[in-house]
């Protein structure tokens, strides 16, 4: 390739970097009319499904866990997503206290200082039963978590079924996660 | 009252929006008769060019003004205005509630382009008459896409009927004097970069950018980098203060839009230097121009049109992203066609030594572009994954400040030494006679941080930003000799210096301050705790007490605050009081900060809700402590100073263009 020629292919690259992400655009809209595209779609994709594998490490003050734990549990198990920099968990952190003497939860510190995580365990008294720490949210991601608080109900055998984004109320609890738990064994 | 009910009719939305359309076929005619002008080498058409501007300018400001009678006088049968507005709303925020919306911000952004334009013709009387005829035609021609953008799609003149009685009242978020004039700002930022971009796309058709050229550019780049810089520490400020997340920079897509252009947009202005006084790096800088004004129009565009997933919710509509994205193909695929079309016709400069000021300047854009770059690939990875694998894949804060953050490091270090190096060839020992007490200080402020900071990032960048700041300062003391010549003869040659100089070194001096700011933020402590009433509470050294907690009534929502005492060592130091507003008509609650600061460090306080009753009773409260966090705005507003101030500086505000016009002769086509 002469010199001239190499810089005219040289001059053509930002015209075509421009071309690939225009028609990227293009894909993109055409799909948001047609509904097969969405970027604002945040759901768990996990429902219905064995938990994601992941293994985490343990998060003061509790034992760690992993996926391979989660699918060996013989009873339902409630799996909640926390972070010490998050107000919807301090206000969460009374219900889930009471709930922790009917049902067993286990932690995952979301994005969080291990030494904040703690210390937010100990303020608030939360009843996890195995804490994990998930400080870059890569396990989130696999979980689908789109904020936190979020919690999953796990059944005996690692499958998830159920999930709440935000934070657990009495009356959901009432309503909707016992009446689950019952009828997995809890 | 009759005479405002007069004007009121006489300025009636149909008025503005055939003052719209009119505008559009102006900067139409804008477009076409200059361009073909020039290409034929006649004067006459040529000459309509300013006079097309001056009135595409003045239709532009006739149906803002229409549209501001209809929003000050309440006119509800007006779309725009009925969901946006509210008979309640105090009247600054029915004016600044204008551009609060998709439709009239793209009416602001043609307004702004509208000024840029006819600034164009005021100023750029002396350019040559065909480079002046075409530039004006280029920014005719992206004028007129965004008017017809806004008359087809995102007309803010559209009626409504039945008219409703009142309209549905702004955001309270927006009902901010920050955000009120955040967008003004921000656009004319964004916008500014056009006229770097119709020079560029000029000289191309020219086939010539030289000297003259690289001298007309700079004061439109560093004007619109001025806008650009103090746009995004106002919005960075409001969301600080405003959303009360203790946060100033969220990463988020609409925060990246801004920043992109920003980082090229440096890297241009600096790069116009070289040809202005070099000759070199002509191809590069033409690119760049393009390319600066292109990350300003899609960033902007992008997010209005929902692919980008940002918390800053503009009206989403994929109908008006499709055109959106034909009117960027437009401008932005033109110009760059053009370019691989053109450029040969552009000499390249030649080589020149690494260590010099051209040498450090091209370093400067390297790094520049590279951390442009990076934030672009973190921005556009998201949506790419979705549409590419089917992934859903978020890329937040940690791949920034892990990615982008240390590239800037190098930056730091160059930028105190660039300004020192002399053109063409330098040596590394006079620059270092000048600058190592620069060196000593960063020194210290490294071995004092590296006890008083934790992390080694902010440990580094605390003692760059010292070298940055030390920096300029001694380029500004060998430049008035300081200590070398009587203090009387160097207070004489720092008046003579001149302005640019200055304005260069009180800009980069700003940029430290901001460095300093965030340094120091990353030593912010927070505290969310769950308190009763008169409970203290200890964080970073302050005893923060709750000391009562009450009702309270504004114009349009009712308030609950809290009243916190912050003692140190028993002394009182601030009360603040952080509330919460319920505004029952739009059904929000929004959180009021409570900020006390004395420029070293802020105390930051927020309500969050309350839970139990009686002796129970508990509130949620976030505290935090940010250090510095004032300096990281100061610093944005100190790097604005010293734009403006090199704007001022003469040789570029009137000596050059018509001194430049009596020697350079018009090109022959």
């Amino acid at each position: 390739m002469t010199a001239l020629a190499r810089r005219r292919v040289l001059a053509l690259l930002p015209f075509g970097a421009a071309l690939a992400a225009g028609g990227g655009f293009w894909a993109m809209l055409s799909g948001m009319r047609h509904g097969s595209f969405d970027p604002h779609d945040i759901h768990a994709p996990v429902l219905d499904r064995t938990v994601p594998a992941f293994d985490l490490p343990a998060q003061a003050p509790g034992t760690g866990f992993s996926s391979a734990d989660l699918r060996a549990i013989t009873r339902p198990v409630l799996v909640n997503f926390f972070a010490s920099w998050c107000i919807p968990c301090v206000q969460e952190a009374p219900v889930l206290a009471e709930l922790g003497r009917k049902l067993p939860i286990w932690g995952i510190a979301y994005k969080d200082q291990p030494d904040n995580a703690a210390g937010f365990v100990a303020r608030t008294g939360a009843p996890y039963a195995r804490i994990a720490a998930d400080r870059p949210g890569l396990a989130a991601i696999d979980w689908g978590v789109s904020g936190v608080p979020e919690s999953f109900l796990i059944r005996p055998g690692g499958r998830i079924a159920w999930h709440l984004a935000g934070g657990l109320t009495q009356p959901v609890i009432d309503t909707e996660l016992m009446p689950l738990v019952a009828r997995f064994g809890g | 009252m009759p005479g405002a009910l007069f004007l009121s009719l006489l300025l009636s939305p149909e008025l503005g929006r055939v003052a719209l359309a009119l505008a559009a076929c102006l900067a139409l005619a804008q477009f076409a008769l200059p361009l073909l002008g020039a290409q034929r080498g006649d004067p006459r058409l040529m000459a309509t060019a300013p006079a097309l501007a001056w009135g595409q300018l003045a239709c532009l400001a006739l149906a803002f003004v229409c549209l501001a009678a209809a929003a000050v006088g309440d006119d509800f049968s007006v779309r725009n205005i009925a969901e946006n507005s509210a008979v309640a709303k105090p009247l600054l925020y029915k004016l600044t509630g204008i551009w609060g919306n998709h439709e009239g911000s793209v009416l602001l952004w043609s307004l702004i382009l509208g000024i840029c334009g006819a600034a164009v013709a005021w100023f750029g009387r002396g350019l040559p008459t065909s480079l002046h005829a075409r530039v004006l035609a280029i920014l005719g021609g992206t004028a007129c896409g965004f008017e017809l953008f806004c008359l087809l799609t995102s007309n803010p003149f559209d009626r409504v009927w039945p008219a409703p009685m009142d309209g549905h009242g702004m955001n309270p978020l927006l009902q901010d004097p920050g955000l009120a004039f955040h967008p003004p700002i921000l656009y004319t930022g964004y916008v500014g970069f056009a006229v770097p971009f119709a020079f560029a796309v000029a000289a191309l058709l020219e086939g010539r950018v030289d000297a003259a050229w690289g001298r007309w550019v700079r004061p439109w780049t560093v004007a619109a980098w001025c806008f650009l810089t103090c746009g995004i520490a106002l919005g960075s400020w409001w969301s600080y203060y405003v959303l009360g997340w203790g946060g100033y920079w969220f990463w988020d897509p609409v925060e990246n839009a801004s920043l992109l252009p920003w980082l090229t947009g440096t890297a241009l202005l600096h790069s116009a230097i070289v040809v202005e006084k070099r000759e070199s790096l002509k191809i590069w800088t033409v690119l760049l121009a393009i390319g600066t004004f292109s990350l300003s129009l899609s960033g902007t565009f992008l997010v209005r049109s929902g692919i980008l997933n940002s918390v800053h919710a503009f009206a989403n509509d994929p109908t008006r992203g499709v055109f959106i994205l034909g009117l960027l193909g437009l401008v932005i695929g033109g110009a760059l066609l053009l370019f691989a079309l053109r450029v040969h016709t552009l000499t390249a400069g030649g080589l020149f030594a690494p260590l010099s000021r051209e040498g450090a300047l091209v370093l400067n854009n390297i790094l520049l572009c590279a951390i442009c770059a990076v934030v672009l690939t973190g921005t556009l990875y998201p949506p790419f994954a979705s549409l590419l694998f089917g992934q859903a894949i978020s890329v937040g804060k940690p791949f920034f400040d892990a990615t982008a953050v240390p590239m800037a490091l190098p930056i730091f270090a160059a930028m105190a030494i660039g300004p020192m190096l002399p053109w063409k060839r330098a040596r590394l020992a006079p620059v270092i006679s000048r600058l190592w007490w620069a060196a000593v200080l960063a020194a210290l402020a490294w071995g004092w941080s590296a006890f008083g900071i934790k992390g080694l990032l902010p440990i580094l960048a605390f003692g760059f930003a010292v070298w940055v700041i030390a920096g300029a300062a001694a380029d500004l003391a060998s430049r008035t000799q300081l200590f070398r010549i009587p203090v009387r003869d160097s207070l004489r040659r720092a008046r003579m210096l001149p302005r640019a100089a200055l304005g260069a070194a009180i800009a980069h001096a700003g940029v430290g301050v901001t460095v300093i700011g965030l340094a120091g933020m990353s030593q912010a402590e927070h505290a969310i705790v769950s308190v009763h009433t008169g409970e203290s509470v200890a964080l970073a050294g302050y005893r923060w007490t709750l000391t009562g907690l009450a009702d309270a009534r504004g114009p349009n929502y009712t308030a609950r605050v809290a009243t916190i005492a912050v003692t140190r060592d028993g002394r009182p130091i601030a009360v603040l009081h952080p509330s919460r507003r319920d505004f029952a008509s739009q059904g929000q609650v929004t959180s009021e900060v409570a900020i006390h600061t004395n420029l070293v460090t802020d105390l930051y306080a927020v309500l969050g809700d309350e839970h139990g009753s009686g002796a129970g009773h508990t509130a949620v409260l976030r505290l935090h402590d940010n250090v510095l966090a004032p300096w990281m705005w100061l610093g944005a507003l100190v790097m604005a100073i010293g734009g403006g101030l090199s704007l001022s500086d003469r040789r570029i505000r009137v000596g050059a263009p018509t001194r430049a016009r009596h020697r350079l002769p018009v090109p022959a086509e």
